[in-house]
């Protein structure tokens, strides 16, 4: 690289590095004695990310550690460890960091309660207005209006004001 | 003394944008007619001035002048000449320049789209955008300033980021930003009603196209950069949920939910309120994007901008912004109560469960998206969120979502009930039914449960959408172009479901190591890999190999895929071959050589993949022909009667 002028941040010598990582890929076939165990693989390795790498899966990840814990992956399933114990095993070394899954815990609970809480929350409120409004068109005699929102029946220009 | 020039041009556009602001928002409130009069005038000249400065910034990168530090950190004199104008925005502070632009530009639009409506209301409107304009620009000159100078000079550029040295680069960020920055005219207008307290079906008709083609605009920037990401980025997918897609989608989440909102205020007079919070926050989700991406809080694949300082200005518009509109809005709200109403089965219901899927489905993306961030800032340990957790719990608000889609496009206003249709609609799931599962059992073989399904869905929706211009036609009724529209749309988006759920469950992938000569299967192909050699380009070398695909012995085609070095910057990168095979896309991405002749491959065989875009362009397609409607354009006698009530009540 020619050289950089010193105003050049340092920061950026790091992200160019950073970036330079994910583009070139990781293309690294590895051939499983069963289809079934194929298939595990691949799993694991989509889901795990790598340490190095900005939100990049193993699958994907071009660097070095990211080759070691394939390996690693490929010896437990073929020594025979569960889908469970691997991700253990990983997790103990790395934390919860390394799953792209977040596991259902105490700490996580919000994450996973989030879209049931708002499917909730609009489900009671839907309830509510189309009752209050269900009232509302009874009580309306309006029926002029109602012939001329049936002609308009995608919102058409007829219906003019 | 050109990017002098630019940086002049950029503080008087500054000037002129605190003017539009001022006088657009104070004027109509005193009722000063003179206030209000200045501003068209400014949002003419800061057009002008803002032009200026983003010409003289392109004249920079034309004329290589190396002394700009943004022109010597992101071009080089290797580049092409398209390249060195796209370079404009490949990075923060010109991406800024292109976001002020195009701010500028939807400004001038929404002058002359406004010059037939209510005085003051259109000020406001202008006002709300000046203060935006402000705010951006003000950024851009105090933290991000392009036209800054090296002293001295450097001999030669950086280069562009390889990565981005592609045609989809040229289209896709200003389709995309053009479609964020529309949102802010949603949000002038919302801004506008709540200054002005008044919110009638006249305002949703007025709002209605803005949202629309914004909505439109932001539609194809995300396929675009979607489509850009599957053939660039070399490893084949279409959407990664990734930090920088999601920062996009949620604002089309929204957006899509105030479309249809919208369309409920304007015919029926109801959800007012609600719709002015969809509009704020469309616009608030933009600015959350641009804040998530520009702050580098996030750091993700995409983000080839990051600057962490920049982030609290960014961060201190937003509350500004957000907060100004909520306060105002807790304060007008009550206001706006109406007292239509509708029964359960009515399409304003239907429209209402859109909008609640829709939210909920923004509010899934939104808590994924800062969960790392939440988790680390409360001290409760790293988290990483990918899409095993987004592609399930975006399922539970979209499945929903999509079973009624068909049934709500028929349902009538009002009293509800689907006015005869529920027959027909129940004979067109019956034949969707038996599409999809032909197509996920019989062409294609080991699909799950959710695959069919889906694809019923899918097949089910285009159906639907086609069954009242059908029968309009043949009752020789017009079809007027909202409905039109909004049939086409629809169709969009049945055909991007079916074909999703074919690339999901139907794609064959596969790594592979091949000795030259040497062939293997995949997908229903044959793949010989002829050779290997080395690629030379104006400011890259590296490799290519000849792939020979054939099925069931015919030729289908030779392809190149590439690895590229870059140089200038030491940056390599995959450049997959793609072809379309009868609808299947075929990819091939070129590895590494593993040494005695072999390499490694990236094999995938995708059905159907093309018609995701296609789906989304139809989509948008739609949005945009519905925004020709006649009543958008016939209703300025209308809209001139109102006027003179207006500006009578006004006067009082």
């Amino acid at each position: 690289m020619r050289r950089l002028s010193p105003r050049l941040p340092g920061a950026l010598l790091v992200l160019l590095a950073l970036l330079a990582a994910p583009f070139a890929h990781a293309i690294a076939p590895t051939r499983m004695p069963t289809p079934e165990l194929q298939a595990r693989y691949e799993r694991l390795i989509h889901n795990f990310r790598c340490m190095q790498c900005q939100d990049e899966s193993l699958a994907n990840s071009p660097v070095s550690l990211a080759a070691d814990m394939r390996r690693q992956i490929r010896q437990m399933l073929l020594a025979g460890d569960t889908d469970q114990q691997i991700r253990n095993f990983f997790v103990s070394r790395y934390g919860y960091f390394i799953l792209f899954k977040p596991p259902f815990a105490w700490r996580t609970a919000w994450l996973w309660l989030t879209p049931g809480v708002l499917l909730l929350v609009g489900a009671l409120s839907a309830a509510w207005v189309i009752r209050r409004r269900a009232t509302l068109v009874t009580r309306e005699s309006g029926d002029e209006e109602d012939e001329s929102l049936d002609d308009g029946l995608a919102g058409t220009g007829k219906h003019s004001r | 003394m050109i990017p002098e020039l630019g940086q002049f041009a950029l503080i008087l556009a500054l000037l002129l944008a605190a003017l539009q602001a001022v006088f657009g928002i104070v004027g109509p409130a005193l009722g000063r007619e003179r206030w209000t009069a200045v501003v068209t005038p400014a949002v003419a000249g800061q057009f002008v001035m803002v032009a200026t400065a983003m010409g003289c910034l392109i004249a920079s990168f034309v004329a290589n002048d190396f002394s700009v530090a943004y022109v010597a950190e992101n071009s080089n004199s290797a580049l092409p000449l398209f390249y060195r104008v796209a370079a404009l925005w490949g990075a923060h502070s010109g991406s800024l320049i292109l976001w002020i632009f195009l701010l500028s530009c939807w400004t001038v639009a929404a002058a002359f789209g406004t010059a037939r409506l209510p005085r003051n209301f259109a000020a406001r409107v202008l006002g709300v955008l000046g203060t935006i304009s402000f705010g951006f620009i003000l950024y851009t000159l105090l933290t991000s300033n392009p036209f800054v100078r090296l002293s001295p000079p450097w001999a030669d550029g950086q280069g562009l980021n390889p990565i981005l040295q592609d045609p989809g680069l040229a289209a896709h960020p200003p389709v995309l930003y053009t479609g964020y920055v529309g949102l802010a005219v949603a949000y002038a207008f919302a801004g506008a009603a709540l200054l002005e307290g008044r919110l009638d079906r006249e305002w949703a008709r007025w709002t209605r196209p803005w949202a629309t083609s914004a909505w439109a605009f932001l539609t194809c920037g995300i396929a675009l950069g979607s489509w850009w990401a599957y053939y660039t980025l070399g490893w084949g997918g279409f959407w990664f949920w990734d930090p920088v897609e999601n920062a996009s989608f949620m604002p089309w989440l929204m957006g899509t939910a105030l479309i249809h909102s919208l369309a409920v205020t304007e015919k029926r007079g109801l959800f007012k309120s609600w719709t002015l919070l969809l509009a704020v926050l469309g616009f608030s989700l933009s600015l959350v994007g641009t804040f998530l991406v520009r702050s580098g809080v996030l750091i993700s694949v995409h983000s080839f901008a990051v600057s962490p300082g920049r982030g609290e200005f960014i961060l201190t518009f937003l509350v500004i912004m957000i907060g100004a509109a909520l306060a105002l809005y807790a304060w007008r709200a009550p206001q706006m109560q109406s007292e239509a109403g509708f029964e359960l089965t009515a399409r304003e219901s239907f429209l209402l469960f859109n909008n609640i899927l829709l939210v909920t489905a923004c509010g899934t993306v939104f808590a994924g998206e800062m969960a790392p961030i939440i988790s680390n800032a409360l001290g409760l340990g790293k988290l990483s969120v990918g899409p095993p957790y987004f592609n399930p719990t975006f399922l539970v608000s979209m499945l929903p979502l999509l079973v009624l889609v068909p049934m709500g496009m028929h349902a009538r206003w009002k009293r509800g009930g689907l006015g005869g249709r529920g027959r027909t609609l129940l004979v067109a799931l019956g034949a969707a039914a038996l599409i999809g599962c032909a197509v996920a059992f019989g062409v294609f073989t080991g699909a799950g449960i959710l695959s069919p399904v889906s694809m019923t869905l899918g097949v089910w929706i285009i159906i639907a959408s086609l069954i009242d211009p059908i029968d309009r036609l043949r009752r020789r009724i017009a079809i007027p172009r909202a409905v039109l529209g909004m049939t086409i749309a629809h169709i969009g988006l049945g055909v991007f479901v079916f074909s999703m759920t074919a690339v999901q469950a139907f794609t064959a992938e596969r790594d592979v190591a091949l000795a030259i000569g040497s062939s293997v299967r995949d997908g229903g192909y044959t793949f010989r890999f002829q050779g290997v050699g080395p690629i030379q380009g104006p400011d890259y070398g590296g490799s290519g190999a000849t792939m020979v695909v054939t099925r069931h012995g015919k030729p289908v085609a030779v392809m190149h895929p590439a690895k590229r070095d870059y140089w200038v910057q030491h940056i390599a990168t995959t450049h997959s071959a793609i072809t379309i095979n009868g609808g299947s896309n075929i990819l091939v991405a070129l590895g590494q050589n593993l040494g005695d002749g072999r390499w490694s491959f990236r094999l995938q065989v995708r059905p159907l993949v093309l018609y995701i875009w296609i789906g989304a362009l139809i989509m948008a397609g739609g949005g945009l022909l519905a925004i020709t409607d006649r009543r958008y354009r016939v209703a300025d006698s209308a809209t001139k009667e109102a006027a003179a009530i207006l500006a009578g009540g006004d006067a009082r």
